[in-house]
């Protein structure tokens, strides 16, 4: 092989700077910058347990919405027993009022880009 | 002894016979003379419209305003978008079937107000690819899924009221007051009246029968014989639009 000790060098320096954002992590203690989401505003709970929640609260929603439009219901239990609205601008928005510092914030973090907003209201945005 | 081909034609003939009454009597017992089926527990809404009191009331239009305000309709400067969930239309397109010479020149000059009759036998269902639009079993409301609309518009072609309306548009800029509580459509969604779906599960009148001071609409369950509705249709004569196509709007006018 020509100039072998050259190119396993590129190799070497190709792999260190491909790698640098994880080693960089580890070095420094901390993996990447995570999102810091606005607590909510009034109550203690959510529907779901947190964990539950920041995995399968799409799922959740897309339940609610057959629900409530298909079936005629509008009250979810929540897992503590209490019985709310099946409604996203009032029930979600109620304890997180604050769509920018608790939606947008994560979906824009893990670029998605739900379109709940075309046609549900943010009441902030029309103040 | 065998049987011939005339007596195995008989009983063959007899035996179709019986069940096809079978299943005649069963689908007659099932159906009440309405034309749909009823066990005491589902409701079936209507609307009556007064049009002798509202014709009284030249130009007053608190009923459509209502409505439009509550649903977040939008406002359009050209007929080309126009969105409508209820609004006023001549005598003569309301019931050009039902018309002649000699009928009342009071009623046949004023506007009608006309909104989705949310019929029983719904032609915009029938069509609907994605079931956007259905008929709710429970109180025969014909709904509309606004998330599963495709905006494909068999069904503003299949409604014979024209009471579907097509956003053409962003309708969000052109809403003069934006009502939090209920969401806006999107540009490439049909819409349509819902009867208030929403307010009649609080235990509400539709905004246009709350808006209307002068009780020139009323709003009820069919199925309740005491309900105002019934009482209404007992007591007057009514008519509904387009009856002969068989669609069995529930939208009745006194006239």
């Amino acid at each position: 092989m020509y100039d072998a000790g050259k190119v396993i060098i590129g190799i070497i320096v190709f792999l260190v700077i491909a790698s640098f954002p994880i080693w960089y992590a580890v070095a420094g203690g901390k993996s990447a910058d995570i999102p810091e989401l606005e607590k909510a505003a009034k109550g203690d709970n959510c529907v779901m347990e947190t964990e539950e929640m920041r995995a399968a609260h799409m799922d959740l929603l897309n339940d609610w919405r057959k629900l409530v439009v298909r079936d005629g219901l509008r009250y979810y239990t929540a897992f503590d027993g209490e019985k709310v609205e099946m409604s996203m601008t009032k029930t979600c928005l109620g304890c997180h009022p604050n769509k920018d510092a608790f939606c947008d914030r994560c979906h824009n973090y893990m670029a998605v880009n739900p379109y709940c907003w075309d046609c549900h209201v943010n009441p902030k945005e029309f103040e | 002894m065998g049987i011939d081909r005339r007596g195995f034609l008989k009983v063959s003939g007899l035996t179709v016979l019986g069940i096809a009454s079978g299943k005649a009597s069963e689908t007659f017992a099932s159906s009440d003379s309405h034309g749909h089926t009823s066990d005491g527990t589902t409701k079936r809404y209507a609307m009556v419209i007064d049009l002798q009191l509202c014709k009284e009331q030249e130009g007053c239009t608190d009923c459509v305003n209502a409505c439009h305000h509550v649903h977040n309709v939008p406002e359009f400067d050209n007929r080309k978008d126009e969105v409508k969930w209820i609004w006023k239309d001549s005598f003569h397109h309301a019931f050009h079937e039902q018309e002649h010479h000699y009928l009342d020149k009071d009623i046949v000059n004023h506007p009608v107000l006309l909104l989705c009759n949310h019929c029983d036998n719904p032609p915009c269902v029938q069509v609907c690819p994605t079931k956007a639009t259905f008929k709710r079993e429970s109180d025969g409301i014909v709904m509309m899924d606004w998330h599963r609309c495709i905006g494909c518009r068999y069904c503003v072609v299949a409604c014979p009221y024209g009471s579907r309306s097509f956003n053409w548009r962003d309708p969000r800029p052109h809403i003069e007051e934006v009502v939090d509580d209920f969401p806006t459509r999107t540009r490439g969604v049909v819409e349509k009246c819902t009867f208030c779906e929403e307010r009649i599960f609080e235990g509400r009148p539709p905004a246009c029968v709350e808006a209307c001071k002068h009780g020139a609409m009323a709003f009820g369950d069919l199925e309740d014989p005491e309900s105002r509705v019934r009482e209404l249709l007992r007591d007057r004569f009514s008519i509904r639009r387009k009856p002969a196509l068989g669609t069995e709007p529930e939208v009745y006018y006194l006239v």
